[in-house]
This record gives structure tokens, C-alpha cells and sequence, in this order.
């Protein structure tokens, strides 16, 4: 078990420290900017314009069977050609999770506002408030409390994701491991176990307070 | 776009695509089974066994299978387990899936409300009689859509065993694309491949929710 060592060995850790913040990063960038999407796609979504509608549909379901991978792989390597658009792995990384957060956000969205009853659009409707108004400032602070358990739990699902950057080549917490234990393949040959299984618990101990958190507040809310 | 490109790769993608249905359908199986299992412990509320299960399932639900699998395949061996990539495949989407399948099977049954099963009891049901005819099609009608998301998403996260170096239908478009710089036909043989196994899915599972829906008709 000397293997072990090598997590003490000077730097190895701070740097894999390093590189889960560049998956935080990731993925906190990647919420913040889903959040307005989400907002405005699940709004679309309610509209009863057909034309809209379908655009909105598709858009969904797209992004729902697509796996994350393919649709990182989509708009790295499929994007640059098409666009003649030179996005790096980062910028990629982005795009795709705040499309995939938003259309995942929206269709929460969606559900929670279609939860309130009719009368709350009606009566919105008689005190003469448009349509964004009458979402901004009556139907979304009442869907908030129907919304928020499951968009934590969306929020672990993109931290989780943000993994998959490693394999378009960001420097993010896996690609550092790997970069460790290549460095030291000769004299800490067990350094995979090693590395892997603190990635591993580095992962679980972002993701398991929202968990948590997750289900405090469905908890919390689900007799409202 | 180059038809012909298409036409003379597409064979390359049948293949994979086996690969990611291979892989898939026995995580699948293997994880629903597993589930149960899960499931039926906690419900059991056998004291020790219960905490394993609930520390695996939170260890399972808060890490990305990327990693699970690079410890499985390049970890592991260190210790003296030697495997397939295919089996760790299998393995590592049993790991993820078991806890996602024994979440949404223990949502129906707690679903099942106690009336149910006081009102078995009193008509003389017997245990055994009490859940075939109680409390499984309750719980399964509520569990079913869970169960259907579950499988789509685990088929979905089999394109992660493309880094572990299975040739499924990531691995093969990549490789496609770095050999032949044929970006476009490469990207729509994988978005053509993945809906063909997808999309039937996808349509099966609308087809059977609605079907067992019972619980709320």
C-alpha cells in the first residue's frame, strides 16, 4: 500500500485541488448561464403558438436523446467546420452544458408553471399585465418552490457532466490526475488506484451537499 | 456532404452501434436487478445492510461514471482484479445504474399508500397474495416512468465507455473523423446512430407509461 505516498508527495494534491476548481468553474459558469435560458425557453414552451411550439419540441428532444458526449463531440468538433466558429474545448464545454441546462431547466419550468392553476393567468390577465408580465411577476414566484428541488438536483447532474471536458482535453480535475500519474508512472505504479479513488471522493463531496440539499427542500415543500 | 463517405462507413457504425446496445442491455438488466435488490433492503429495513445499501447509493448517485470507470479499469487492477474492458463496462454502468433503478422502484412503492395494504389485510389477503395483487402493480405503475427514464439515461452514459477504449459509437466516430478529417458525415452517422437506438426506446417507454398508468385512472 506504499502506493499511497504519492498523495503527499509535494504538489499532488494543491494540484488536483487546482483542477476540480477549473470543474467548478465549469460548471458553475455553465449554471449561472443556464438559468435566464431555462427561464425563457420554459416560458416558449408554454406558448400556444404551434410554430414555437414545435421549434421548442424538437430543441427538447434533441438535446434529451443526444448523450451529453455526442453533443460535446457535436459542437467541438462539428461546430468549427460549420461556422468556421474556433471554439476551444472550454468554450464547447460551456455551450453545450448551458443548452442542455436550459432545455433541461425549461422543461422544469414548464411543468411548474403549468402547475398553477388557470385563474392565476385570468385574473393577471383582467388587471391587463402582458405576458411577461404576468409570468414575471405573478406565475414565476409561485412556481419557484415546485421548481427549485429539481434544479439542484440538475445542478449535480452538470457538475457530474463537466467530467466528460477531460475527454475533449480540458486541464480539469481528471486530466490533472492523469497528468500526475504519468509523471510518476515509474516510481508509484499504483498511483491509478490512488488518484482516481481522491477524484472520485472529490466528485462526491461537491455533489453530495446538493444532494442533500436537494432533498431537504422537496421535503420542505412537498405538502405546500 | 459526401454520400458516398456515408454509404461506405456506415458499416463501421452497425458494429458500434452493437457495441453500445451490448454493453447497454446487460448494465440495463444487470442494474435493475440490482435495484430491486437495493430496494427490497431498504424496505426490509435490514439495520446493517440498509446503511450499505444508502452509503452505496449516495456514493453511486454523486460521482460521474467517467471516474467510476477509470478507477474500475485502471484502478482496480492494482489491487489484483484483472478484467475486460467490456466487463468493466458492464460493471461500471451496473455501479451507476443499480442506485438510479432502486431510487425510482422505491418511489412507486412508497407511493403505495397504507390504506392499500390495510384493506388487503382485512380481506384476508395473505403476505404473498397482498403484494402480486397489491402492492407491485401500484408500485410498479409509479415506478415505470422512473424505470424508462432510467434506461434511456443509461444507454445515454454508455457513450462514456468510449474512454476506457471499447470501440462503441463515440470511439468509432472519433476515430473516423481523425483518420478521414470527414467531420459532417462522421457527426451524422453518430446523431443517425444513437437516434435508431434511442428513439424506439423512447417511444416504447411514452407507449408503456400510458399504459400502466392504472394508479391514477
Amino acid at each position: 500500500m506504499h502506493g499511497a505516498e504519492i498523495l503527499l508527495q509535494p504538489g499532488v494534491f494543491p494540484r488536483l485541488l487546482q483542477g476540480l476548481w477549473v470543474t467548478i468553474w465549469i460548471a458553475g459558469v455553465s449554471v449561472l448561464l443556464s438559468l435566464p435560458v431555462g427561464l425563457v425557453v420554459g416560458w416558449l414552451m408554454t406558448l400556444r403558438n404551434p410554430i414555437v411550439r414545435f421549434i421548442m419540441r424538437v430543441y427538447l428532444d434533441f438535446i434529451r436523446i443526444m448523450p451529453q458526449l455526442a453533443l460535446l463531440f457535436i459542437a467541438f468538433y462539428g461546430f468549427a467546420r460549420a461556422f468556421n466558429w474556433n471554439l476551444d474545448a472550454t468554450g464547447a464545454c460551456v455551450l453545450v452544458f448551458v443548452l442542455w441546462g436550459g432545455a433541461e431547466l425549461g422543461d422544469l419550468v414548464r411543468g411548474a408553471l403549468e402547475s398553477i392553476p388557470r385563474t392565476q393567468y385570468e385574473s393577471a390577465q383582467v388587471l391587463g399585465l402582458n405576458s411577461w408580465q404576468t409570468f414575471s411577476r405573478v406565475i414565476l414566484p409561485q412556481a419557484l418552490r415546485r421548481l427549485l428541488p429539481a434544479s439542484v438536483n440538475l445542478i449535480t447532474r452538470i457538475v457530474k457532466t463537466t467530467s466528460l471536458a477531460a475527454l475533449l482535453g480540458v486541464i480539469e480535475v481528471i486530466k490533472v490526475g492523469q497528468q500526475i500519474i504519468d509523471a510518476n508512472r515509474f516510481q508509484y505504479p499504483d498511483a491509478t488506484l490512488w488518484i482516481y479513488g481522491v477524484i472520485f471522493f472529490m466528485y462526491f463531496f461537491v455533489c453530495w451537499p446538493l444532494s442533500i440539499v436537494a432533498r431537504r427542500l422537496e421535503k420542505r415543500w412537498a405538502h405546500d | 456532404m459526401d454520400w458516398s463517405f456515408i454509404a461506405h462507413n456506415a458499416h463501421y457504425f452497425v458494429n458500434a452501434g452493437y457495441m453500445t446496445v451490448f454493453i447497454s442491455f446487460f448494465g440495463i438488466v444487470f442494474s435493475i436487478v440490482l435495484g430491486i435488490v437495493c430496494a427490497a433492503i431498504e424496505a426490509a429495513n435490514i439495520p446493517i445492510v440498509k446503511q450499505i445499501v444508502r452509503i452505496y447509493i449516495e456514493l453511486s448517485r454523486n460521482t460521474p461514471l467517467l471516474v467510476q470507470l477509470y478507477f474500475l479499469y485502471f484502478g482496480l487492477p492494482k489491487l489484483g482484479v484483472s478484467w475486460s474492458a467490456e466487463t468493466c463496462a458492464i460493471v461500471g454502468l451496473t455501479f451507476l445504474g443499480g442506485s438510479y433503478m432502486a431510487e425510482a422502484l422505491r418511489g412507486g412503492f412508497e407511493a403505495v399508500p397504507q390504506v392499500q395494504r390495510e384493506s388487503a389485510q382485512v380481506l384476508g389477503f395473505s403476505p404473498s397474495q397482498m403484494l402480486m395483487h397489491v402492492t407491485v402493480p401500484q408500485a410498479l405503475s409509479t415506478a415505470i416512468p422512473g424505470v424508462v427514464a432510467n434506461i434511456i439515461f443509461l444507454v445515454k452514459e454508455s457513450s462514456v465507455v468510449s474512454a476506457i477504449a471499447l470501440a462503441d459509437v463515440m470511439y468509432v466516430t472519433k476515430d473516423l473523423m481523425g483518420q478521414t478529417y470527414n467531420t459532417y458525415e462522421s457527426l451524422t452517422l453518430l446523431i443517425v446512430t444513437y437516434l435508431i437506438i434511442l428513439l424506439p426506446i423512447s417511444i416504447i417507454g411514452t407507449v408503456l407509461e400510458r399504459r400502466s398508468d392504472y394508479a391514477r385512472r
